[in-house]
């Protein structure tokens, strides 16, 4: 029974197996879950694009507002609207995002039912391009985005505010200044630029972390995606749905380090070709 | 880089204005000079810029509040434990915060007292906490620096490895983890919930020593031949420090948030008391969902957020102190008022 669910071989000698598995694995085919009786592959092709949905706008809308409140910062370091957007985001990235998830559920879920507080869409309703299905999927997302944006983009923000505050210090600012450009164009294309490069090394990181991270956010919202099944794998001890659920993971951080590795001189010339040139010294 | 040259000497007081001893070759003739003289003097200088660094600090309420919430949160961890009884389970459950103050936060399901759980939940918290972040940020900041700095094969080397314990999913290993070794040590699981959350660390400050590896001042020492060894610790990690402890703080707080989850979850075994474990206690009795049981799951949540909070607020304040564009600025500021 052991080979039907994890299509190996167990009285073959190691790596008899591994090939095998190997194999399988080019062939996409995971196994069967215990648990589910249905193939692992097929669970998960289902729930990644609700995963990735969930993350990435969580993902892009945070992003956005943190560079954005970031850079704002910079510029006004010191002030008082520094200190006092500072303080909020501080406040707010100090909470925990599924401790945020559970008061937005008690909120809005328990106490007055507004969002749902649980699954993907509503039971019954026919999957398709229409407006109405639309509106239901971003409704059962609404929570799960929210919690994740509000505890994001706090760290973020900071964290370009440090950078901006440094790349301020530069001296190229100064001649840009002295050039009289105008002081949108310094910001956006001097101060912003410069800055971003370390949050976007840690982005695309965070990219593949937010598919582990959905292990959390998932199992509060009762939302059926990656995370959700693989917590479900380690609960039941369905290794073939642990074993997927890990690759998947793993292939996910790879594709988006590699990615944040080619793209990294497009953002930062002075990274891709600086240090060959002074190596000559 | 030619036209650079002539400029960079010019330049340098100016550029690396963490005050004069971060310019290579004053400290390179310091050191030559200190070795005869061994000065009390240099004490003196290093006590002055010691207090000069912490009234900077000081000087922001940030820091202020941190600090101060931070001593509460020690003095919990210390004096606490010792006068706040133990909780002792007790038949009546759910009495509610603020009755008796035999309870001041009231009862959980299991007749606990939460404040007396939160009380003695905390050394144990702190231990992780604190494992967690040493370890990750002592090795995120190492292998970050070295590489950037020494590129080519080193780099590659270091890069690779890092790449590797990087695309390993954290929070799964750490679930799968957990679940085989159970660990039960605050230690234990503070390194093994920060176990690859070096990697993230180290590309970032990696990412950074890259551009800053170019800039004249380093540029200088290179070539006057300070050691490579010198160069890192005085030129580049200075200039990392914000990123360093920004990282600590990271960590620390994601040792905190994970491992609350893992209890939260009950992936992690029980073990005595954690602020996760009596939110798992409370979230599972239905708390979320009855107001009057609601305090069980909120007061240990506080204790979380406000920990965490007061950390990236500390970091906020040693933001100015760390910055040396800063606090140059404020140093040029005191001596002008003080003339």
């Amino acid at each position: 029974m052991v080979e039907q669910y994890i299509s190996i071989r167990p009285d073959e000698p190691i790596w008899v197996q591994y090939i095998d598995y190997f194999i399988s694995l080019l062939s996409f085919d995971l196994g069967t879950s215990f648990f589910y009786n249905r193939s692992v592959s097929a669970i998960y092709a289902e729930a990644l694009p609700w995963t990735l949905f969930i993350m990435g706008v969580a993902l892009i809308i945070s992003l956005a507002i943190s560079i954005a409140l970031g850079a704002f910062l910079a510029y006004h370091e010191g002030t008082k609207i520094d200190y006092f957007l500072s303080t909020f985001s501080v406040t707010m990235n100090s909470i925990p995002y599924y401790i945020m998830g559970v008061f937005l559920l008690v909120i809005f879920a328990y106490t007055y039912g507004l969002f749902p507080s649980g699954n993907r869409t509503s039971m019954g309703i026919e999957a398709g391009f229409t407006l109405e299905y639309f509106i239901d999927v971003l409704w059962h997302a609404a929570l799960p985005i929210l919690s994740v944006v509000l505890t994001a983009f706090g760290g973020r923000a900071l964290r370009m505010r440090g950078n901006a505050i440094r790349v301020l210090g530069e001296d190229y600012l100064q001649v840009a200044r002295l050039r009289g450009l105008k002081s949108g164009r310094i910001r956006t294309q001097y101060v912003a630029r410069n800055a971003v490069l370390p949050i976007y090394t840690s982005i695309m990181i965070q990219i593949g972390f937010m598919l582990g991270g959905s292990i959390i956010l998932e199992q509060i919202f009762r939302y059926p995606g990656v995370g959700y099944f693989f917590f479900r794998s380690i609960s039941s001890r369905d290794y073939p749905l642990m074993m997927g659920g890990f690759l998947i993971i793993t292939f996910a951080v790879i594709i988006a380090v590699t990615i944040a590795d080619m793209t990294y001189g497009l953002i930062d010339p002075r990274a891709s070709t600086g240090g060959d040139s002074h190596e000559a010294y | 880089m030619k036209p650079t040259e002539e400029s960079t000497h010019e330049q340098k007081p100016t550029s690396t204005d963490g005050g004069t001893k971060e310019f290579p070759l004053a400290s390179f003739q310091e050191n030559q000079s200190n070795e005869s003289e061994l000065g009390s003097s240099r004490l003196q200088e290093i006590l002055l810029e010691f207090h000069a660094i912490w009234k900077v600090a000081w000087s922001d309420w940030r820091t202020k509040v941190s600090l101060i919430v931070l001593g509460l949160y020690a003095l919990m961890g210390t004096v606490g434990v010792l006068i706040v009884p133990e909780p002792t389970l007790y038949p009546e459950a759910w009495i509610q915060p603020f009755t008796t103050w035999q309870y001041p936060l009231g009862t959980n399901g299991n007749g606990q007292s939460v404040f007396g759980a939160i009380v003695h939940a905390a050394p144990s918290m702190y231990i992780m906490i604190l494992a967690g972040g040493v370890f990750a940020t002592s090795i995120g900041a190492t292998i970050g620096i070295v590489s950037g700095y020494k590129r080519g094969r080193v780099d590659e080397l270091l890069m690779t490895f890092t790449d590797v314990a990087m695309t390993i999913p954290g929070l799964p290993l750490i679930i799968v983890l957990s679940a085989v070794f159970e660990p039960t040590h605050p230690v234990l699981v503070g390194i093994l919930i920060s176990i690859n959350s070096w990697a993230g660390h180290a590309r970032g400050i990696r990412s950074q020593v890259l551009t800053v590896r170019e800039e004249s001042f380093v540029e200088a020492s290179r070539f006057m031949g300070v050691n490579t060894r010198q160069i890192l610790t005085r030129d580049i990690t200075p200039q990392m420090m914000p990123l360093i402890l920004i990282g600590f703080v990271d960590t620390s707080k994601q040792v905190i948030f994970s491992s609350v989850a893992l209890y939260f979850l009950g992936v992690l075994p029980f073990e005595g008391l954690n602020w996760g474990v009596l939110m798992n206690l409370a979230y599972k009795s239905g708390s979320a969902q009855t107001p009057s049981q609601f305090h069980a799951l909120l007061y240990p949540i506080l204790a979380v957020i406000f920990l965490s909070w007061a950390m990236i607020m500390l970091v906020q304040g040693l933001d100015r102190v760390v910055n040396p564009r800063i606090r140059a600025k404020h140093k040029s500021e005191k001596k002008e008022s003080g003339q």
